[in-house]
């Protein structure tokens, strides 16, 4: 027999009695842990994409709708492939690559597959020398500090899913997304046939997590020749030299290419960044709900057992136990609730983030241990500190309600 | 054992006061079998209460082997309980979900008893009661005359020198009010000291010595055959 033992024999015969402080405090719990996986996991991918893609533009037809960057280009509505010899010959200060892309649905392997035409470096650079252009514009926009600091620069065919362009790809060639090699057992060296032609696979990208794992890339000529739709692309990507270059060169394309939208990444996550900001306000709403609705269901359940256990309480006390020990035996009682409430909570609320979260916000998501801890030590607190006064009272009662005659 | 000089205790209602314990000095030696008398409302719960240093007095002093009662600490006051002092109850104030054994055992662990010490003497206090086959039954599946049986087991954990009763026998059927003041006979024959508060003249019968209370005035009476106001 122990505090531990009395308080958790009294909970099992008892247990509807707290049944509502249990409920309140799990759900909030649940609700606060879901919010704040999906809210943490959402502004990571922004900052992310924020960072990696900071200096990147993307040219669109002017309907296009556009949610994410990786997916911008899935848009029926085309643009003239010309425009990227319009933006090459212009030679604005800053880019330092283009990209254009067209994208067609295609049935591959028994699954719905994107068909991905992209246009190599190594063709404009034969393009600019025909044409007298010098390959993209050598100067660097005003100020720009990246440009001090590039390194080696990556060319290998794998480079495409962090560098967003490819430098070689011949007609027959085709680079396949890390779901499509999966799900079609294809890997680097495989031939596979796409429109009653012979292609070989001459590299796997590594898994991004984004739209481009379930992509094939194959030469934007022979994609345009075998979907048959003349020279159109479905985005021009500007890999700009720098974030800076990216802002100030978004009013010169638009004025350079009027029928296009032109935006940046900035722009692009500009709805995802309003949606963190909602959740995070929602955090903060779930929080004072977890404090308001759960510490008043404790509180208001711990004071109706004290007075229920009045007379329990004055024969515990007429039996030699102190006013410190009657208020551990609530508090106690309050601190199982908050932790069980709390660690059911932490683990429905992380199963919901991590099934639903990639529904609700395009992100996937594994548990956060620092805010897991962090939701059962709240729960933990709003109990403790929702039974405190009751727990006082009982303390605080007189030890004569033991007898009969009280 | 105890010693009372000058205690007064009033409670104020609505601006009323009401005097519920005003005795001159009196004593009760160790070893004493004391039954408190009156009738209902005269103070004998009161006078039980600040025996058992759980209802501070309005003035006067409580000695319990010589030293003040009511000058300790609340904590000191709760050790003095859970090793001096024994308390027997009307309702037996068994907690209802714990079992006779489990019950037994909260004094020994209130006392800082192990676990191992704790099962042991409380199951040696059931067997000493007639309940060892009773250990893991619930108050609720005990008779009347059991629960107070494992009452009293628990008010032994401790060895007590002093037990304090409140009308232990009021709730009881014959049988069971005989099997009970048998028992405390027992007890005081070991040299305890036993308060007893009562209604009942036949449990009365059983003490050395009646203190009768009248509208919280304390007269001492003589052994010997005695009305009891109901």
């Amino acid at each position: 027999m122990n505090l531990r033992s009395i308080v958790w024999k009294e909970l099992r015969e008892r247990p509807t009695a707290m049944l509502t402080g249990l409920l309140a405090i799990f759900l909030g719990v649940a609700a606060l842990v879901a919010i704040r996986h999906v809210t943490v996991f959402s502004e990571q991918e922004v900052a992310q994409q924020l960072s990696t893609l900071g200096a990147n533009i993307l040219i669109l037809p002017k309907n296009a709708t556009l949610q994410d960057y990786y997916s911008a280009d899935l848009s029926e509505a085309t643009l003239p492939e010309s425009h990227a010899s319009t933006i090459l010959m212009a030679s604005l200060p800053g880019v330092e690559k283009l990209s254009p892309k067209y994208c067609v649905p295609i049935d591959f392997a028994g699954k719905q597959t994107i068909l991905t035409g992209i246009l190599p470096q190594e063709e404009f650079e034969a393009k600019s020398a025909w044409q007298s252009v010098s390959m993209f514009s050598k100067t660097k926009h005003v100020g720009c500090a990246k440009a001090e600091s590039c390194g080696p620069t990556d060319n290998s065919p794998e480079s495409l899913a962090s560098r967003r362009s490819i430098e070689k790809l011949d007609a027959h060639e085709l680079v396949l997304g890390a779901d499509v090699a999966t799900k079609s057992n294809l890997k680097s060296g495989s031939s596979t046939v796409l429109f009653g032609e012979q292609f070989r696979i001459v590299a796997v990208l590594p898994s991004t997590g984004t739209v481009d794992d379930g992509r094939i890339f194959g030469h934007l000529h022979t994609i345009q020749r075998l979907a048959k739709t003349g020279e159109v692309v479905s985005a021009i990507e500007v890999l700009g030299c720098c974030e800076d270059a990216a802002g100030q060169l978004v009013p010169q394309l638009s004025a350079l290419l009027p029928d296009a939208k032109v935006v940046t990444i900035s722009q692009v996550v500009q709805t995802q960044v309003g949606v963190n900001r909602l959740m995070a306000k929602s955090s903060i709403f779930v929080l004072g709900v977890l404090v308001l609705v759960g510490g008043t269901s404790v509180a208001s359940s711990t004071s109706s057992n004290v007075r229920e256990r009045r007379r329990e309480i004055g024969t515990l006390m007429a039996l030699g136990a102190t006013p410190g020990l009657v208020a551990r035996l609530f508090l106690t009682k309050a601190a199982w609730l908050g932790l069980v409430g709390g660690v059911a909570g932490v683990g429905v609320g992380v199963l919901i983030a991590v099934v639903l979260g990639p529904q609700w916000a395009g992100v996937s998501i594994s548990p956060l241990p620092y805010l897991s801890i962090g939701a059962v030590a709240a729960a933990l607190v709003v109990a403790l500190a929702a039974a405190f006064w009751p727990a006082l009272r009982a303390a605080r009662l007189d030890p004569c309600t033991c007898f009969q005659d009280a | 054992m105890f010693q009372l000089q000058d205690v007064t205790k009033i409670y104020s209602r609505r601006g009323r006061h009401v005097a519920a314990l005003q005795c001159s000095t009196f004593e009760i030696p160790d070893g004493d079998y004391a039954a408190v008398v009156g009738p209902s409302g005269s103070g004998k719960t009161t006078l039980l209460s600040v025996l058992g240093g759980m209802l501070s007095p309005n003035s006067g002093k409580v000695l319990v082997d010589g030293a003040s009662l009511y000058d300790q600490s609340i904590a000191r006051r709760a050790e003095l309980r859970r090793s001096l002092m024994g308390f027997v109850f009307q309702t037996f104030n068994l907690v209802p979900y714990l079992t006779a054994l489990e019950n037994v055992q909260v004094p020994l662990y209130l006392a800082g008893h192990s676990k191992k010490d704790q099962c042991e003497r409380a199951a040696e206090l059931l067997r000493r009661v007639g309940l060892g086959e009773r250990l893991d039954h619930k108050p609720s599946e005990l008779s009347t005359g059991q629960q107070q049986r494992v009452a009293l087991a628990r008010t032994l954990a401790n060895d007590p020198k002093v037990i304090l009763a409140d009308e232990p026998t009021g709730n009881l059927d014959p049988d069971s009010r005989k099997v009970v003041l048998d028992f405390l006979d027992e007890l005081n024959s070991e040299g305890r000291t036993i308060v007893m508060v009562t209604h009942d003249a036949a449990a009365a019968e059983r003490a050395k010595r009646w203190l009768r209370l009248v509208d919280g005035s304390v007269t001492a009476a003589a052994v010997g055959k005695l009305q009891i106001a109901a």
